[in-house]
């Protein structure tokens, strides 16, 4: 290791040495050949990343209308348009709430079923791929099947609620209980995803703090829990939460199956409005309008999870 | 170890953790179970777990009638695999760079990776359909495959994963007289198959179920992707025929849920480690 190291040295005062036109050279080189490994990602970061981005704020401004002769500059009058539309503050609200219902609930189950799993020594592989099936398995044909299981007359959840006496539901439907319920579904498909990350971050404790604990006088699991693993996991808890968010923001493929929105646009969410004014009616001015919001709404959550990254490796 | 087993807190702990994987799989069993049963089982006011009578022949043959099920399925294939492989083919040489190599305007090149990972698809979906429309490439392949042959986030990834390489390495390959462009494919590449597998799992699971950009992307049936024509198949038989119904959905689910089972690890592995992003 001396040997190469010293042959490094060498080799960098024969090149401290070498005339300086050759160093350019040299560097001249490196430089072209870093242009050409990197051009094809470059041109297509700024055809398809940069440019639609900026594309999509310059869009927000214009009343652009595909299939339309001409288009003008509006200034902030899409802008506008959402902020006195009823359907948008609903499209916004109903996101946010779903949100709200999906992170909590799929953050309480990925923690709760992670800490059973490790609790024990038998099975943990098997409970840990039977939850994470959903995680991967075709959301859209999934909802299909949710969507029989919860028809109002034929539906296997009405059915069982039958059976222990209870009243059936019109579960999509309804009003009230169509956004929890594409939540539910929400939350069945993501809490295998957070369950994996728990389970990361409960094997990486290291054992000799429960047996401090143990020292200490924290005699049940219970005050173990609390005194070690729940502290130890508050970093790995905030890092799933924002990524749940994040998640959960782009809830989209359920609600164009199952509810289109509806009824009385009670499932209407953020995603579906950009996609129907952007997709059915063709209005991208508009369409672009809600993508910057969505887009702000994500930035937003990134940046606070880039902070979070930030601070662990500071720590480590 | 028995013992172990037969504690009471392991009993409850089994019982509980039996009884939620119960829940979890119940829209898959019942998937499976409405795909094997006849017309008159499904429209049932009560609950039969297993049909009297199997349907199995006739529920999945109307389903592969009615919907060019396979053709689904090979343009799932073909989309997914061109699409992992070209972002191979372009994030290695980029990260390669990024990690190995001194050039003037590095920083701002990796700062715009980082800047790029955080543009989610769907905000961008409205001017890359124009795009699209006006280069006349919307309804085909490429118009499928295309958006994603650039992953910020592949390129990220392998550059962190190139930095551990020891420039050892490099120099040695370039006193071998190795071009740069040999040296990413035959020295870099090797070194890096465990990163490249986790991102190719993610990769293709994530664009496998994709349904926003296809449904966006494509109109004619011959392109469609799985999610994309099972949807349109739910829409042209809502509500009516549920056997074929689900056994189109079984079968558009099936190649995962195999693959999955087959490698269980490097899924999870590769999903929660890309998924982070």
């Amino acid at each position: 290791m001396a040997d190469v190291a010293l042959a490094r040295e060498i080799d960098a005062n024969i090149a401290q040495g070498a005339r300086p036109h050759v160093r350019l050279r040299r560097r001249r080189m490196m430089s072209m050949t870093a242009a050409v490994l990197l051009a094809p990602a470059l041109v297509l970061m700024a055809l398809l990343l940069i440019g639609p981005v900026l594309a999509v704020l310059l869009m927000s401004f214009t009343d652009y209308q595909l299939g339309a002769p001409t288009w003008s500059l509006v200034g902030l009058e899409n802008y506008i348009e959402l902020y006195g539309d009823r359907v948008f503050w609903t499209s916004l609200t109903n996101t946010l709430l779903y949100v709200a219902i999906v992170v909590p609930s799929s953050i309480a189950l990925g923690l709760g079923l992670a800490l059973l799993i490790e609790s024990g020594s038998t099975l943990r592989a098997f409970y840990r791929s039977i939850f994470f099936i959903p995680v991967m398995a075709t959301l859209i044909a999934m909802a299909i099947s949710w969507e029989y299981m919860l028809h109002p007359q034929f539906g296997l959840i009405n059915l069982m609620l039958k059976e222990i006496g209870l009243p059936a539901q019109a579960w999509l439907s309804d009003p009230v209980l169509a956004l929890p319920t594409i939540a539910a579904i929400g939350i069945w498909q993501l809490f295998g995803f957070n369950m994996v990350l728990f389970l990361a971050g409960i094997v990486s404790i290291p054992s000799h703090l429960y047996e401090a604990a143990v020292m200490d006088g924290a005699r049940s699991a219970w005050s173990r829990f609390w005194l070690v693993t729940w502290p130890m996991l508050g970093p790995v808890t905030v890092f799933v939460a924002v990524i749940s968010a994040i998640r959960s923001f782009q809830v989209f493929d359920t609600v164009h199956v199952l509810t289109k929105g509806g009824p009385s646009k009670a499932t209407e969410v953020l995603l579906y409005s950009m996609y129907s004014e952007g997709f059915e009616f063709f209005r991208s001015g508009l369409a672009a309008a809600i993508a910057v919001v969505f887009l702000c709404f994500v930035l937003l959550l990134t940046i606070i999870k880039a902070r979070l990254i930030e601070k662990k490796v500071h720590y480590s | 170890m028995n013992a172990r087993i037969c504690s009471p807190w392991e009993i409850l702990r089994h019982a509980v953790l039996l009884t939620v994987a119960a829940i979890v799989l119940l829209p898959f069993i019942w998937m499976i179970v409405t795909s094997l049963k006849p017309q008159s089982e499904i429209f049932l006011s009560e609950i039969r777990w297993w049909p009297e009578q199997l349907h199995v022949v006739e529920n999945y043959t109307k389903a592969f009638e009615r919907a060019p099920l396979v053709r689904y399925l090979l343009n799932g294939v073909i989309v997914t695999v061109l699409i992992f492989a070209l972002q191979a083919l372009i994030a290695l040489p980029a990260a390669y760079a990024l990690a190995k190599l001194r050039f003037w305007g590095r920083d701002a090149v990796f700062a715009m990776v980082l800047f790029c990972i955080l543009i989610p698809a769907q905000a961008i979906a409205v001017p890359v359909f124009l795009l699209f429309h006006h280069a006349g490439i919307l309804d085909t392949y490429a118009a499928l495959i295309v958006p994603f042959t650039i992953s910020a986030f592949g390129i990220f990834l392998m550059r962190q994963f190139f930095l551990t390489v020891p420039d050892d390495l490099v120099d040695a390959a370039r006193m071998d007289g190795i071009s740069e462009f040999g040296i990413v494919w035959r020295v870099m590449l090797p070194t890096a198959i465990p990163a490249l597998t986790a991102f190719g799992v993610f990769s293709i699971v994530a664009h496998w179920n994709d349904y926003f950009w296809p449904l966006i992307a494509v109109n004619s049936q011959e392109l469609f992707t799985p999610p994309v024509g099972v949807a349109t198949f739910r829409n042209e038989e809502a509500g009516t025929d549920y056997g074929p119904l689900m056994a189109a959905a079984t079968v558009i689910i099936a190649p995962l849920i195999i693959a999955f089972l087959l490698a269980q690890r490097r899924f999870i592995e590769g999903i929660t480690f890309s998924g982070m992003k």
